[in-house]
């Protein structure tokens, strides 16, 4: 498939070799239809967010106001912090015109006023990057005031994260734009309707913004052939762990796993078998090595198969993992980015941890596999915002599919023992 | 407390967001960026500078782990150990940095020219193992590429 986000030209992230392969040539023609028309292009061509939940994107641009005195805003949502996942960061270096382009036809079609760029602090280096490509649209006219003659006008700022996953929970990122601590709020109302500062907002994913230009340059309907039906489009697909060739590569949705990792990534080093996968980013269900036939990366194939696309960050384990040690790693991960506000949350990851680090040790005790099970199902569902649900999958996922894992690590000490224990 | 350059450019952010505290995270930065931490002191300022409480820039300052309310080393270190890392070799980067450095996770060294620190992803899982020293990454390390990152760091 010919590369539509990430292409391999030399000097694109540059603004004239940018124009010159015809850039800006979709905003232009964005600014010559109506906004709902260019919202009904990109929700027709059936593009869903590439954030980690597939929400159709269109559909989310129709819930924006079309009557409200108050001014409107878009966050894209650059954080990138879920485990496994590299993608954004390769759009800010390699094609941030394109990101701004379709950051610019968002706000067209929905009357923004001024969009955010939130990024992780970490990635200060191409935030400069960003910001350099931000100064050159705005000298040739693309952001401010009046753009290209037309009465249209809009503004785009990059602001800078401090180091916290839960900020790229979009109600979070909001608090922290506005200068808070990040903690998610309680919704409804959504952000649509109370978003920043209480005015109507929009957050979109990175890649999911750069995909909008492609949609209205060719149309929706060359779109919605790419890749998957019910998930079309090309998909930055990261992969990393134990494959020969880790990276991100860009395919069309729907592509086999056992594509990716053997014909794109290389296959696992020394031929070993494959344990488990994770899908799409830590947070989502781990997948069995047995279980891969016919998994391919799209919304639909994946939920068949007891996952999701997630971020689509590929994390392959060959049989030698010890996955006792990987769930372990990615609770602590968990543990440690609660915001802490939900009691389930806050307390809950906190004990997993502790708990599969016994089982990392070898000295699981008998009952907890179950108790795990419990405090997990017990997260789930009952906070404010999906971090929850994002600890409690991969525990629960690991223990309905790898339950023998766990076994093997349940130090057996004589009864009379354990019940001195207990005493 | 910060330069004429950055307090002009404060002046200029003020124009994109529509309240003051919004500007809380930036300035935060800035006086990072000048003094290498945020001492109370510069928090007290910040909270007069965009006029909202001290007890709102402490909360801030206390949420966020890339910002220092203490002096760190001067080199910082930051070690990914997250899951695509350590089925990389994370584990044997840390064992050797804190060989080599003679620190712990967390740790500074006594001549405050290293800080040691595990962090979560970085997003350089595709490059892993990796470590960060202030925002420059270093990718795909070996332990021989690590020892040249450490000697380069030690002559600076
Ligand atoms: C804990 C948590 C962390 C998240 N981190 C990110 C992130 O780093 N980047 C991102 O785009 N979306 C992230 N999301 C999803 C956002 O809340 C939101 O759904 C997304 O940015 C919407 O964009 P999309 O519709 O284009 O996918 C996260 C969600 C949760 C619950
Ligand atoms: S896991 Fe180390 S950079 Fe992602």
């Amino acid at each position: 498939m010919q590369k539509l986000i990430l292409p391999n030209i030399p000097g694109l992230h540059t603004i004239d070799v940018y124009e010159s392969q015809g850039g800006y040539k979709a905003f232009r023609k964005a600014l010559g239809m109506k906004p709902e028309e260019v919202t009904d292009e990109v929700k027709k061509s059936g593009l869903r967010g590439r954030g980690g939940a597939c929400f159709p994107t269109g559909l989310k641009w129709t819930f924006m106001p079309k009557q409200t005195t108050k001014p409107k805003y878009i966050c894209v949502n650059g954080d990138e912090s879920e485990p496994g996942t590299f993608k954004d960061r390769q759009i800010f270096e390699f094609n941030p015109h394109l990101l701004i382009e379709g950051t610019l036809i968002g706000a067209y079609a929905m009357g923004v006023t001024t969009s955010f760029i939130y990024v992780r602090g970490e990635y200060g280096k191409w935030i400069r990057l960003l910001e350099k490509a931000i100064a050159d649209a705005y000298a040739k006219g693309y952001i401010g005031t009046s753009i290209l003659g037309s009465t249209f006008s809009t503004n785009i700022v990059v602001h800078k994260g401090a180091g916290a996953y839960i900020c790229g929970e979009e109600s979070s990122l909001m608090n922290s734009i506005e200068g808070m601590r990040g903690y998610p709020r309680v919704r409804p109302p959504f952000p649509a309707q109370f978003g920043l500062w209480g005015c109507p907002t929009t957050i979109n994913n990175v890649e999911t913004m750069c995909n909008v230009p492609l949609i209205i340059d060719h149309g929706w309907e060359w779109y919605s052939k790419i890749g998957a039906p019910k998930h079309p489009g090309p998909i930055l697909v990261g992969i990393s762990g134990h494959v020969n060739k880790p990276g991100v590569y860009e395919l069309p949705t729907g592509v086999p796993l056992l594509e990716i990792i053997y014909k794109h990534a290389g296959g696992v080093p020394g031929d070993k078998k494959i344990k488990a996968v994770i899908p799409g980013g830590s947070s989502t269900m781990i997948m069995r090595g047995d279980q891969l036939e016919g998994a391919c990366m799209d919304a639909e194939s994946l939920k068949a198969a007891g996952s999701s696309v997630g971020t689509a960050g590929l994390i392959v384990m060959d049989e030698d993992t010890d996955l006792m040690k990987v769930i372990a790693r990615i609770s602590m991960f968990y543990y440690h980015e609660s915001c802490g506000q939900c009691t389930p949350c806050r307390e809950g990851t906190g004990w997993l941890w502790k708990i599969l680090k016994r089982f990392e040790k070898g000295e699981g005790r008998a009952g907890d596999v179950d108790l795990l099970m419990d405090i997990a199902n017990n997260i789930e569902g009952n906070t404010i915002c999906a971090l929850g649900d994002a600890a409690a999958w991969p525990v629960q996922s690991m223990i309905r599919r790898f339950r023998d894992e766990f076994e093997k690590r349940v130090k057996t000490v004589p009864p009379r023992m354990e019940q001195e224990a207990a005493a | 407390m910060l330069s004429e350059k950055n307090l002009h450019k404060i002046e200029e952010l003020k124009k994109s967001y529509p309240t003051s505290q919004a500007l809380v995270l930036p300035v935060l930065w800035m006086i990072q960026e000048e003094h290498g931490y945020i001492s109370e002191e510069s928090m007290k300022y910040s909270a007069q500078l965009l006029d909202v409480p001290f007890g709102h820039v402490l909360g801030v300052v206390t949420f966020y782990t890339m910002f220092h309310s203490k002096p760190i080393g001067k080199n910082h270190i930051e070690v990914c150990t997250n899951v695509s890392c350590m089925l990389r070799g994370s584990e044997k980067i840390v064992e050797l940095l804190e060989k080599r450095l003679g620190i712990g996770l967390g740790e500074t060294s006594k001549d405050k020219k290293w800080t040691l620190s595990e962090v979560e992803c970085m997003g350089s899982c595709g490059t892993a193992p990796m470590l960060a020293v202030g925002e420059e990454y270093h990718e795909n390390l070996t332990p021989e590429k690590l020892e040249k990152i450490l000697s380069d760091l030690e002559l600076k």
